[in-house]
């Protein structure tokens, strides 16, 4: 994997609150390869979609970008201004939001809005080639012409986050970021949803960055998983490789704690509760939860180490090498 | 067998006229007091899950069809007999963010609760009683007593919604979709809470959900509903494991499993246009379904008995025996 398409270096990301700063996503270092789907895993208020809107470039105040790289290319996006952002928005990064059912304008037809996008990075495109346009990306979405008329409100779940998916690609982005796509959806729409992302992604070639908290759409449909936990890394890996072999704690007990079809009836959720982000205590965030907890733990940060495609922030493979 | 709540061919109509939508349609459901089960209702958003536990706790009324609450007709109840149920019946809902005043400490809901029914007569037992009903679903009292909304994780506020619902000594539980708002690191601890009131103090929970892992995992028996009627029911082993009606196994099949190396199965059954929806005369799922023959758009189908408790209503099990009088369900 050399064509890294995007890099995140070192990113950090605080909110500004009367208590102090809140270290939403601090020192985060990822990249993407060209055509790579990735995941990014970890509970709520880990920092996953904190760093969706960094990339995008919707981090409003009292959020700021505080340290490190986005590099798309050659370009340091968090060296643009909101000019330059815009033009680049859309047009190359790509933004499949939460909870698409309150995403979109429940006063302006589903074309307006696909066609919006189009007018404001093109504008000499000319109205035929527009409708025509606007009926081939809800056509590469499964969707009928006739949805071009309506309004949101006479749209399923699974429809919206359909039109939500065709205004994303609207402009055949290089980094499509998904947030939660299919959060509020059922599983069969879920699994409609996501084969649909799936297929473009193939037919653009364009790069999938998938933020969810869900494990088991994690493993249908990315190749390599990063997990969070409390605005860090705490390991990245092949998607096989890591479900198979899990290395951190954290991620063996999120593991554990997801039904499969093997033992019924046992439930193991993960004890304790995520660090307060704001006096963040010293050592490895997990620590106060981890049930391999050891003494240098509570004292010193954890590195994110690398070996063989995996990577992990832990003391428990200090002394090893990892394979 | 004495039930608690049965859903005699119940059908909700909303809306008149050409606008009419059938909600839930010649539906039944007994809930079994004596050996009290946990029951699963599955099916997609706008399959009239959410209507069915509006009717079971009294919200709405049937059009058509009755429900009786321990073998009474609800409509005929007395004014007591009416408060008696509110008591017995109690609802977890969906969201564990929607049903706390966030001006109010949590404390508040179980004050309520203790206030209206007179369930303590002093301070000191009004505290006993929070902090028994809180242990009793897994959580410190003085990790959350005291405490603003806000400050809990989604994990604990829905515990705390429990909890309410424990104070009442309830007779029955309906639980719509108490997970898909939690975290999945916490929805592990729910469950675990809901199995244990089941399971240690015996009250009948009705599950809704949409999602087939959690059913499989907490409940006994399953039902599978698709707009409005139900589609397949039996005991939750049977039925996931071997799904017999074509939608079931169309969600059995969409089930994302945590496991990279079991990849959704290609296509099994063809999606077709949501809104087509089969006339009165014929199977409901006909439409999208890939086996369909051309019984499935003369007939309704009826249940047929595909195993021991395990009811399907498709033209594909015809080889099995009818279900009489639509008692289906391993009751």
């Amino acid at each position: 994997m050399n064509t890294q398409l995007l890099k995140l270096q070192e990113l950090q990301v605080f909110y500004h609150t009367d208590e102090g700063a809140v270290k939403a996503v601090d020192g985060v270092t990822l990249s993407l390869a060209k055509g790579e789907r990735l995941g990014l895993v970890g509970e709520s208020g880990c920092g996953k979609s904190t760093i969706a809107m960094t990339i995008m470039g919707l981090i409003k105040s009292p959020g700021r970008i505080e340290g490190g790289k986005i590099l798309l290319g050659e370009v340091d996006l968090t060296k643009l201004s909101e000019g330059e952002m815009r033009r680049l928005r859309l047009n190359q990064v790509g933004l499949i939001p939460q909870g698409a059912m309150n995403s979109l304008n429940p006063v302006s037809r589903v074309k307006d809005q696909i066609i919006d996008g189009m007018r404001a990075h093109n504008q000499q495109i000319s109205k035929r080639e527009l409708r025509s346009r606007v009926y081939e990306v809800l056509e590469s979405v499964g969707l009928r012409r006739g949805v071009a008329r309506m309004y949101a409100h006479e749209l399923s779940g699974g429809m919206k986050q359909r039109v939500c998916v065709a205004i994303a690609i609207s402009l055949h982005p290089q980094v499509v970021i998904a947030d939660e796509p299919t959060s509020a959806l059922d599983v069969v729409v879920q699994r409609e949803v996501m084969e649909t992302i799936g297929q473009l992604q193939q037919q653009l070639g364009a790069s999938v960055i998938l933020a969810g908290h869900d494990m088991g759409l994690m493993a249908q449909f990315v190749d390599r998983l990063a997990v969070m936990y409390a605005g860090k890394l705490v390991e990245i890996g092949p998607v096989k490789e890591l479900f198979a072999k899990p290395l951190h704690p954290y991620t063996q007990l999120l593991l554990a704690s997801l039904p499969g079809l093997a033992q019924r009836g046992v439930f193991r959720g993960i004890p304790g509760l995520t660090p307060s982000l704001v006096h963040v205590p010293p050592g490895c965030l997990f620590y106060p939860r981890c049930p391999r907890a050891m003494e240098i733990c509570s004292q010193e940060v954890p590195a994110l180490r690398e070996g063989d495609g995996r990577q992990v922030a832990c003391h428990l493979y200090d002394s090893e090498v990892l394979t | 067998m004495k039930s608690v709540i049965e859903l005699r061919n119940v059908t909700k109509v909303f809306g008149g006229g050409k606008s009419s939508t059938v909600a839930v349609d010649d539906f039944s459901l007994a809930v079994d007091a004596e050996s009290p089960p946990i029951k699963a209702l599955v099916g997609e958003s706008g399959s009239g899950k959410t209507t069915i536990a509006l009717l079971m706790l009294g919200f709405i009324l049937p059009t058509k069809g009755e429900m009786l609450y321990k073998g009474q007709n609800f409509q005929r109840l007395s004014r007591r007999e009416r408060r008696m149920f509110h008591r017995e019946v109690q609802a977890i809902f969906q969201d564990p963010f929607g049903v706390y005043n966030p001006f109010y400490k949590v404390d508040h809901v179980l004050d309520i609760v203790i206030a209206k029914l007179h369930l303590a007569s002093s301070r000191a037992e009004r505290q006993a009683l929070k902090e028994e009903a809180l242990r009793g679903v897994g959580i410190r009292p003085e990790e959350t007593l005291g405490h603003y909304p806000h400050q809990l994780s989604g994990g604990q506020r829905q515990r705390v919604t429990v909890a309410r619902a424990l104070l009442m000594r309830p007779k029955f539980i309906i639980a719509d979709e108490p997970v898909s708002m939690v975290d999945a690191s916490l929805r592990a601890t729910i469950l675990e809470s809901l199995t244990k009131l089941n399971r240690e103090l015996q009250i009948p929970i009705l599950y809704i959900t949409h999602d087939l892992t959690t059913a499989y995992h907490v409940c006994d028996d399953i039902t599978i509903l698709y707009q409005g009627s139900i589609v397949e029911s039996g005991g939750v082993e049977q039925v996931i494991k071997g799904p017999k009606h074509p939608y079931t196994q169309l969600l059995v099949g969409s089930i994302p499993w945590p496991d990279p190396s079991r990849r959704w199965g290609e296509g099994q059954v063809a999606v077709v246009d949501r809104e087509s929806t089969g006339a009165d005369n014929q199977c409901k799922f006909a439409p999208r379904c890939p086996f369909v023959m051309p019984i499935c758009r003369e007939r309704r189908p009826p249940f047929f008995q595909a195993d021991n408790g395990h009811a399907v209503a498709c033209y594909l099990c015809e080889d099995k025996p009818v279900v009489e009088g639509g008692k289906i369900g391993p009751c």
